[in-house]
This record gives structure tokens, C-alpha cells and sequence, in this order.
């Protein structure tokens, strides 16, 4: 489903090298976690695949079912069936939650030839998968994030997620700032999503969300590249030993 | 002040008074006026005594004059569209003025329970008449500590308006409506509106008027009464327009006034209000689209002279492709005129390089016990946003459009009515939409 081969990417301002060949694919009904320490280019990669601004694709590929993502802006590699989660959700002052959801929703409807969501139809979807995220109505009328706790942001992306269906799902450290509860509720919002058509790249630097969201697949990553991958074991690995062991004996 | 100075200021004065005399040469105040020739008469000596406004001038500093005072009007193409009329659907009293002149035809009965309305020339020629107390009194106050010479002129020429006193509350709003039929109309239009204690009334305005127009509104509020103001001026791309209004405030009294601007080559909107009695609030709002050759300047002048009044001034505008957006807003807090709460907010958001935002907020205190903020901003789209929106499959024009919105919301939030704000909003979406890239 992705499939990522040698790509390199640097920042575009500056002359730093942050993805120095990263090559990994994951298929559909998979779910593939990639941990490692700060600053080894975990969140770049995520944002290089939703197409955000500020970086350079100096070689390699990205693709999704096969069309290039490299070459998309980020609204048509939604369309797509690409989904970050974002790790610092925006705060939209102005914008309802609600209108924001039912915007994007019908734009990528619209964008792939299907027919818009009626007003009546939306609401009845949005209320049925908030109540399992446990949003109220009130979180669903506020403008977009602003005011939100850091659980109800996260809560708030996988209700996005949800409504948005997505064939990709890509979460940047969901877990950050989340209390354990909160994780959990997170956790079964993804799990729910999971089915052999969706695959999902777990972004995290630590093994307790993977407690929760049992990866099939798990990469380390070391200043810009995949440099080892194993079953969730390595997760566990990485949570009794850190990464020193890790780097030194794929140093070695 | 070295004499040098002072004397060179002497002559750039004799030079304007010179000027402007030259220019009202010929010009005769509109006849038939009983209590309203005496009105006009002192208007034009004191027009006579500024001058009309200049480039030097520091209240013009920002925006020029000169199309406003010229003797002809430039003229400016009729813009014609097939959209549904500005405030179509909302049951309202008509007042339809073609190219600055009432039209009897196109208006509805001047019948409104606890409204009087009357043609401001009719009025005029009354011997006794209520409006001879505000027609030209409040716009004279207005003129100190600035100057506003545009309206003292609005007084002398105005040829028509209507004169409208409320006695309870108007069950729907009066709508003033001015068409725009003539390349090279110019319109002067002077309305007086009195609200008896405690009465209510919601006025509406839209339309371009004319190819140049000049309006002053001066609204009287005597005790706990309550004025809504929404005007939407006109879509046509040449129109010019300088407008006036002045309040005056009693004890207890609401004003609260929202303006949208799209397009026009040049607009001016001057708002000077004046609390008298306590416990009043004053609202002031303007949002405005300017696209290209645009220039939109409000211009607001506050002066608290009353115990515990409440003033909010909230203005945004949208510019781009070189529209220009300028901003004066002042707040006098006189001595004694404590627990004055006072808030000024202008903000623009710039949608490319070419565009430009001038603000000149001013505060002057007389008072220990107040509290007054202002803030003033220019920026850009919040590109972190506009990601946000695209990554979730918002294609990047209507996510612009969006967040565009979402600036103005909180000067159309100022509009209390639902569906006129609905309206306003529905506006600003079809100015947007019909622009995307």
C-alpha cells in the first residue's frame, strides 16, 4: 500500500540532511510502528508524506496504491486515502469543529467523484463515532482544537480519522501528552479502524502505546534511515534497553 | 513653534480657505429651506473657516482627499448583477433613493407604528420643526478637536434624506436602499434620526448610491434607548464614498453600528460618537474585502464624557493584488469620566505582498479609573492552519477562504441580529467564492 524507497529529504532552508535513504513499505490490514530517539527524523518523514512545506526531496520515492505522493499537493494525497495525525493539532480560531469536519469530508468526496454528505446524514455519522471518542457536543461546536485539552486534541484527530476513512493512516506520537486513560481511549479509536483494506504507521517513542495498538511490524529508525526491523518484540527491547544497545550493535 | 513654521503654516491655510472658495464658487445651498437654510448657512461658513481637506492635512495623511473634494464627480460604471438583493428576505420598511434622489415610486408607505418619518425636505421647509435640534448641531460638535469638513459641506449641500423620530420600538428595521443609475452621479444624502427614551429602532442601509457619494447619519439617543445599525455599501468597483456618522449618547443607551465594504475604489467612514449620559455602550464594526484598486479607510472618533460607559471598536479587512486598508481610531476619555471601559481592536490580513494596512490607533486619558486596550495587527494567512486544512483534504483556496472568514467572524459577530449576521456572512462567502483562484 505505501511504499517508501530510499528517500532522502532536507530541510529546504538550511543545508541539513534529515532522511538519508529511508526504504520501507506497509501493507494493507497492516499496522507497522516506527520508534526512535528525537531527531531521528521520525516526524519529518511523516510530514514529508502529507506534503508539508519546508522540505526537499533530494532522491527516493513515496507512493500510495502505486501514484507518486511526492508529486501531490497535501489536499489531493488526502483524497488519496492519506491521514496524519498530527502530533501538535492547530488550533483554528473562527472555524467550528463541526464545519471543518463536514468541509473536509465532502472536499474529498467531492475530489473523488463521489456524492456530498448531506447536513442530516454528516450529523448522524459525527454523533454515533464522537460518542465512542467520548466528545460531546459542545467540543463538536468549538472552533477547531482552540481551548482543547492535550487529550481532547488527540481525541480529536482520531475523531477525524474516523470521519474521514482514510486506506493510510499515519499517527505522529499520538501518545505524547496523553494520560493513561486518555491513551486508552485513543488506542481503541484506532483499533476500531484497523481492517485488512487500512494500513497504519505508528509513529511513538515509547512501547506503551504499542501495548495498546499491537503492531505487526516495528522499524527503528537512527538518524535518517530504518536502521532495524523486527516483530513487537523489539518494542520491548527498546522499552528494557533504550536504543543504546540498538545503535551500537547496528554500528557495529 | 518657530515663527518661520507658524508663518508658513499661515500660508498653506489662506492657500486652502483661497482653494476652497474658489471651489464652492457658484455652488447654491438647496432652496426652500425654513429652520434648514439657517442650518445650512452656518454649515457653509464653517466649511468656509476649515477648508476643504488636503494632502497636508494629518487626519488625511493616509488617504487622499482630492476625488472626494474635486468639483465633478469621477465617474464610475454601474455594477449590474443578478444576484438576490441585499437584505431581500428580511421584512423591513423601504426608503429607495435613485442616484441621491427619494424615489416615492420604489419605496414602501413611510408607515411604521412608533416611527415618524419624513422627507428631509419636507422637514425642512416646517417652521417648527424636532429635527432643527440635531440636522447639522451634532455634525457642528463633531468638528472639534478634528476637523471634518466633508460633513459640514454634507450639511450645507445635502439635497435629500429623511428625518426619522422613534417613539417606541419599531416592530421591523427602516432599510435605507440607494440605487446607482448615472455614470456621474453625485449624491449628498444627510438622515436624522431621534430616538425618543427607551425606543428602539434597527436601520439598514446597502447600496452604492451614486458614482461619488457623501452621507452624514446623526443619531440622537435619548435615555435607555437602544440603535441597530447594518449597512452594506455597494458592490459597484469605481464608486467613491465619504460617510459620517455622529451619535450622541444618554444614560443608558445602546448604539451599535456594522459596516461590510466590498469593493470601491475609495470609501471613508467616519464614525464620531459621544457618551453623555452613564451607563451607555457604544459598538463600532467594519469588516472589508478589498481586492486591487481599494481603499478603505475608517476613521472613529470616541469621546467618553459620562461615568461607566462601555465603547468596543472591532474592524477587520481583507486585502489583496494592492488594496489598501487604513485605520484611525481614537478614544477621548474626558476627566470624570470614570469606569470608562474602552476597546479597540483593528486588524488586517494581508493575502499577498502588494497589499497594505496603515493604522493609527490613539488612546488620551483623562481619567484614573478606566480601562482602555487597543491592538492593532497586520498578517498573513496562518500557514500552519492552511496545512492543517489541506492535509484533511481542504483544497488550499477554499481553506484560504476559510480561515478568511474565520478573521472576520468577530467583527460580523458584532452584528446581534441572527439573520442579518447570516446575511452579512453569506455576503462575505459570495465575494469569496466568486474570487478563488
Amino acid at each position: 500500500m505505501l511504499e517508501i524507497k530510499g528517500l532522502k529529504v532536507k530541510l529546504e532552508e538550511e543545508d541539513k540532511q534529515i532522511l538519508k535513504g529511508v526504504d520501507l513499505t506497509v501493507e494493507a490490514g497492516k499496522v507497522h510502528a516506527i520508534m526512535g530517539p528525537n531527531g531521528s527524523g521520525k516526524s519529518t518523514l511523516s510530514y514529508v508524506l502529507s506534503g508539508r512545506d519546508g522540505y526537499e526531496v533530494t532522491g527516493g520515492s513515496a507512493t500510495l496504491d502505486g501514484e507518486d505522493l511526492l508529486e501531490l499537493e497535501p489536499e489531493e494525497r488526502a483524497a488519496l486515502g492519506l491521514f496524519l495525525a498530527f502530533q501538535y493539532p492547530v488550533e483554528i480560531p473562527g472555524v467550528g469543529n463541526m464545519t471543518f469536519l463536514r468541509t473536509a469530508v465532502n472536499a474529498q468526496r467531492k475530489a473523488r467523484g463521489q456524492e456530498e454528505m448531506s447536513a442530516t446524514e454528516f450529523l448522524k455519522v459525527i454523533r454515533e463515532k464522537a460518542k465512542t471518542l467520548k466528545i460531546d457536543a459542545d467540543m463538536l461546536k468549538r472552533p477547531v482544537n482552540v481551548g482543547f485539552s492535550g487529550g481532547e486534541k488527540k481525541r480529536n484527530e482520531i475523531l477525524q480519522m474516523a470521519m474521514l476513512e482514510p486506506k493510510m493512516c499515519i499517527l505522529d506520537e499520538t501518545d505524547s501528552g496523553l494520560d493513561v486513560d486518555a491513551m486508552k481511549l485513543v488506542a481503541d479509536g484506532v483499533n476500531a479502524l484497523r481492517d485488512a483494506g487500512r494500513g497504519f504507521l505508528v509513529i511513538t517513542h515509547y512501547q506503551r502505546l504499542l501495548d495498546h495498538i499491537k503492531p505487526d511490524v516495528v522499524h527503528i529508525m537512527a538518524d535518517g534511515r530504518i536502521v532495524k526491523t523486527g516483530g513487537p518484540e523489539l518494542a520491548l527491547e527498546v522499552e528494557n534497553n533504550g536504543y543504546a544497545d540498538i545503535l551500537a550493535e547496528v554500528a557495529a | 513653534m518657530s515663527a518661520q513654521v507658524q508663518s508658513k503654516r499661515a500660508q498653506l491655510k489662506e492657500a486652502k480657505l483661497a482653494a476652497t472658495a474658489e471651489r464652492l464658487e457658484g455652488q447654491s445651498l438647496p432652496a426652500g429651506g425654513k429652520w434648514a437654510s439657517a442650518a445650512r448657512a452656518d454649515a457653509l461658513s464653517r466649511l468656509r473657516a476649515m477648508g476643504l481637506p488636503g494632502r497636508r492635512d494629518e487626519y488625511w495623511k493616509y488617504t487622499r482627499p482630492d476625488t472626494l473634494t474635486q468639483a465633478e464627480a469621477p465617474a464610475a460604471a454601474v455594477f449590474a448583477n443578478d444576484e438576490a438583493p441585499v437584505f431581500g428576505e428580511i421584512d423591513r420598511v423601504k426608503i429607495v433613493f435613485v442616484d441621491g434622489v427619494f424615489s416615492a415610486e420604489e419605496s414602501d408607505a413611510l408607515d411604521l407604528a412608533g416611527v415618524e418619518i419624513e422627507r428631509l425636505t419636507d422637514a425642512g421647509g416646517k417652521d417648527i420643526h424636532w429635527a432643527k435640534d440635531i440636522y447639522g448641531v451634532l455634525e457642528a460638535r463633531g468638528q472639534d478637536p478634528v476637523e471634518r469638513p466633508l460633513a459640514a459641506y454634507n450639511t450645507a449641500f445635502a439635497s435629500d434624506g429623511v428625518v426619522i423620530r422613534v417613539t417606541g420600538k419599531a416592530e421591523k428595521p427602516v432599510s435605507l436602499i440607494y440605487r446607482h443609475e448615472s455614470e456621474s452621479s453625485d449624491a449628498v444624502l444627510h438622515h436624522v434620526i431621534k430616538l425618543e427614551e427607551g425606543a428602539d429602532l434597527t436601520l439598514l442601509e446597502n447600496g452604492p448610491a451614486a458614482a461619488r457619494f457623501n452621507k452624514v447619519l446623526e443619531v440622537e439617543l435619548a435615555d435607555g434607548a437602544a440603535f441597530h445599525h447594518v449597512r452594506a455599501q455597494g458592490r459597484d468597483h469605481e464608486r467613491r464614498a465619504v460617510t459620517h456618522i455622529f451619535a450622541r449618547l444618554g444614560r443608558e443607551a445602546t448604539f451599535k453600528s456594522f459596516t461590510l465594504t466590498v469593493n470601491g475604489k475609495l470609501t471613508r467612514n467616519e464614525c464620531v460618537i459621544e457618551f453623555t449620559g452613564d451607563e451607555a455602550v457604544a459598538h463600532v464594526a467594519g469588516a472589508c474585502l478589498g481586492d486591487g484598486d481599494f481603499v478603505h479607510d475608517d476613521t472613529v472618533f470616541i469621546t467618553h464624557d459620562a461615568e461607566d460607559c462601555e465603547s468596543r471598536q472591532v474592524f477587520k479587512k481583507v486585502l489583496r493584488n494592492g488594496a489598501t486598508g487604513v485605520f484611525q481610531g481614537k478614544i477621548l476619555v474626558k476627566p470624570g469620566a470614570q469606569r470608562t471601559d474602552g476597546y479597540q481592536k483593528s486588524q488586517s490580513l494581508l493575502l499577498d505582498d502588494d497589499s497594505q494596512f496603515l493604522a493609527k490607533p490613539e488612546l488620551e486619558i483623562y481619567a484614573d479609573d478606566v480601562a482602555c486596550s487597543h491592538g492593532s495587527t497586520s498578517g498573513a494567512i496562518d500557514e500552519e492552519a492552511l496545512f492543517y486544512l489541506r492535509s484533511r483534504g481542504v483544497p488550499s483556496p477554499e481553506a484560504t477562504d476559510l480561515l478568511t472568514l474565520a478573521f472576520l467572524a468577530e467583527a460580523v459577530e458584532e452584528v446581534e441580529d441572527a439573520r442579518l449576521a447570516e446575511e452579512i456572512t453569506g455576503r462575505l462567502e459570495g465575494w469569496l467564492t466568486r474570487r478563488r483562484d
